[in-house]
């Protein structure tokens, strides 16, 4: 679909080792954005339309530049890597998968280790794991790992690692490139899939008047045998948050984003209540608060090496988002009141 | 105060939309602070500035929490029933039998899936929403509506019973502390939070932004006084409880002494507290910043968090009497 996040979705990076797509976006966003620094902490902040005026809004966008993966805890002596995971895998996905390690990229296959072969449970938990590289040599405690995938294309829909988050990173990209009236701080984090770390000292050095995370989020909208609620569904438009196990959306951004959507004919949706988390759980709580809400890319099979997401949703998403920070996004918000 | 509890008990906040709340409350405390403002994550913060000046006057936050719990529908199935998910800790087993009201006044019922004879425990995959509806676009609700549970106010004696007493008992006991209290060495800082339910979030960035010297929350607290407890010493009916510990905090010593010795001053029975679950707004405040010493001022409540929840009437005003006495005088030096 795009040079750019093909890119991304290649660059290998887990939390605490972004640095190959924090270069990748400050050589992609530098021609368009009058500051760029990185934090104490490894964030990659980009400013755009800072007048200095107080009067402005300033808006600050979020995505993660880690994605899912392991460590490795120890090399053993007959070539296999004990390791751990970097954030949430499903261990029930994980043996016959292609990994690769360290900054060399080293190949290698996770594989039940042979007492947990025998154990008889029939998922075996990551610390029943092991990698066999063949017996490479050059694999230290701390290497991270990241899945071996191609990034191409599944019919209509995309396939590659890691869309979690670097789609919000491509998003954020390619939004930090529009002029708006507002002052636009991109910030792509760090340390999102351990704790949303990154962005909470982001957000408290920013001090933003409002603040939007840019996700791939979970799509289960495959059949299943009970009319319930999927979490979204591919190609029915970016997805809103209303309220996560990290926070609650704040209902007035909620409003102008479904209201921008409806607006400009831009399909939508609400992203299930309740389920997941995002940087937003640390942004909001910084200093005295900070409205925010999070807006997604719906992505099946998140966290594994082949998530599949729809390029209409991603478009869809730069669309609302773009006509959001050039409409009420970027003005100050008015007081909340209710609606009774 | 015992119109303002019921009066309060009926106002719709679930955690995040504490709009109506907030404007029944800021009505409230028309008059009866000096500043009232409301900050970027909703919380309603009046000041009242000291009457006296006093070396032993001190920056005083307060905290009641305006947000209830209470559900969030996820999904609406084609023949109009609700699948939902819980906004804060709301207790499974007290979900079948109970209403919800939603903000654009639509009732809910709980069902769950199977046979009125099972005794399978509820779980939130096989529980509804009955909301009235008989297909989807019929539902008068949809995705990311919330309600909150309600039963009718109710008081037999000087116990009252309501769905909602956490916290709104706290906030009317803050209410009438400022209405009471007639001259402090004090700057008040009476803030009624938001999402306390879901993790004291909006303590967190009222402490951040008011920079207190010392934290009070007013919430309920559990008791071990009902068939069963598990034991703890609270009971209903023995006076405000000054907290000595829960999950998340220590009351801090001497914040802990200074509402002991008002209430051993002026007589004023109290019971010391220690929850073993749970926590309050104080715990946010506690490790903001430099940090804040903090303590809590709690009335008992049996059966939290479920939608009958009971307490005492004299409880509550023996809150207010221990604030409005500690609040007079000086902090100790």
């Amino acid at each position: 679909m795009n040079e750019l996040l093909e890119k991304l979705s290649r660059a290998r990076g887990v939390a605490g080792h972004e640095g190959e797509v924090r270069a990748i976006l400050r050589e992609a966003l530098a021609p368009y954005v009058e500051a760029l620094t990185v934090d104490s902490i490894g964030n990659l902040i980009v400013r755009k339309g800072g007048s200095g005026d107080r009067g402005q809004q300033r808006v600050m966008l979020a995505a993660h530049m880690d994605e899912v993966g392991g460590m490795v805890m120890r090399a053993n002596a007959d070539g296999t890597v004990k390791f751990r995971s970097v954030g949430g895998l499903d261990p029930r996905i994980l043996p016959g998968k292609r990994v690769r390690i360290g900054a060399q990229s080293v190949p290698g296959v996770i594989m039940r280790a042979p007492h947990a072969a025998r154990s008889g449970k029939r998922v075996a938990p990551i610390s029943d794991l092991l990698i066999d590289t063949g017996g490479a040599g050059g694999i230290l405690p701390g290497d991270m790992i990241t899945f071996e995938s191609e990034y191409e294309e599944y019919g209509r829909l995309l396939k590659g690692k890691a869309f979690d988050d670097r789609v919000g990173c491509y998003v954020l990209a390619e939004l930090m490139k529009g002029d708006y009236e507002c002052e636009l701080v991109g910030v792509f984090t760090v340390q999102e899939e351990i704790g949303l770390r990154g962005a909470g000292v982001a957000a408290y050095a920013v001090e933003p008047d409002v603040a939007v995370a840019l996700e791939g989020t979970v799509a289960d909208d495959l059949p299943k045998q009970h009319d319930v609620s999927p979490t979204t569904g591919l190609g029915k438009g970016p997805s809103i948050s209303v309220m996560d196990r990290s926070a609650h959306a704040d209902r007035r951004l909620v409003r102008i984003l479904t209201e921008t959507a409806t607006a400009h004919d831009i399909p939508w949706q609400f992203k299930q209540p309740g389920v997941g988390g995002t940087d937003v759980g640390t942004i909001h709580l910084a200093r005295e608060g900070v409205p925010a809400v999070a807006v997604a890319v719906p992505c099946r099979y998140i966290h594994t090496p082949a998530a599949l997401m729809d390029p209409a949703d991603v478009k869809n998403a730069i669309e609302l988002m773009s006509r959001a920070l050039s409409g009420p996004l970027g003005r100050p918000l008015e007081a909340e009141r209710s609606e009774a | 105060m015992r119109a303002l509890i019921e009066e309060l008990c009926g106002v719709f906040g679930p955690s995040g939309q504490e709009e109506r709340i907030r404007e029944v409350i800021s009505g409230q405390l028309d008059g009866l602070v000096d500043e009232m403002r409301t900050d970027r994550l909703g919380n309603l913060i009046g000041v009242k500035r000291p009457t006296v000046s006093s070396e032993g006057g001190k920056r005083i936050m307060l905290a009641a929490h305006m947000d209830e719990i209470g559900v969030m529908v996820t999904h609406v199935d084609a023949q109009g029933f609700c699948r939902f998910t819980t906004i804060g800790g709301v207790l499974m087993n007290s979900l079948i039998g109970s209403r919800v009201h939603f903000a654009n006044g639509v009732e809910g019922a709980f069902g769950m899936e199977g046979s009125p004879l099972a005794r399978e425990r509820p779980t939130p995959q096989k529980l509804f929403l009955d909301v009235g509806a008989d297909s989807k676009e019929d539902a008068q609700v949809q995705v990311g509506d919330t309600a909150v549970f309600r039963s009718s106010f109710g008081e037999v004696g000087d116990r009252l019973f309501a769905a909602n007493l956490d916290d709104r008992i706290g906030c009317a006991v803050l209410i009438q502390t400022l209405r009471e209290l007639e001259s402090s060495p004090h700057e008040i800082l009476a803030v009624f939070t938001v999402q306390e339910e879901v993790g004291v979030r909006g303590a967190t960035t009222a402490g951040y932004g008011l920079e207190p010297e010392i934290i009070l929350a007013i919430d309920v607290t559990a008791t071990g006084d009902f068939p069963q407890a598990t034991p703890m010493e609270v009971a209903l009916g023995k006076g405000a409880a000054i907290k000595v510990m829960d999950r998340r905090m220590i009351a801090h010593p001497k914040v802990r002494g200074w509402l002991e010795d008002t209430a051993q001053a002026f007589d004023i029975p109290y019971q010391l507290e220690v929850l073993e679950f749970g926590s309050t707004d104080a715990a946010a405040v506690q490790v903001s910043r430099a940090g804040v010493p903090a303590g809590t001022v709690s009335i008992p409540c049996r059966y939290v968090h479920s939608p009958s929840q009971v307490a005492d009437y004299n409880d509550a005003l023996g809150a207010v009497r221990l604030l409005v006495n500690a609040l007079s005088g000086e902090y100790p030096s």
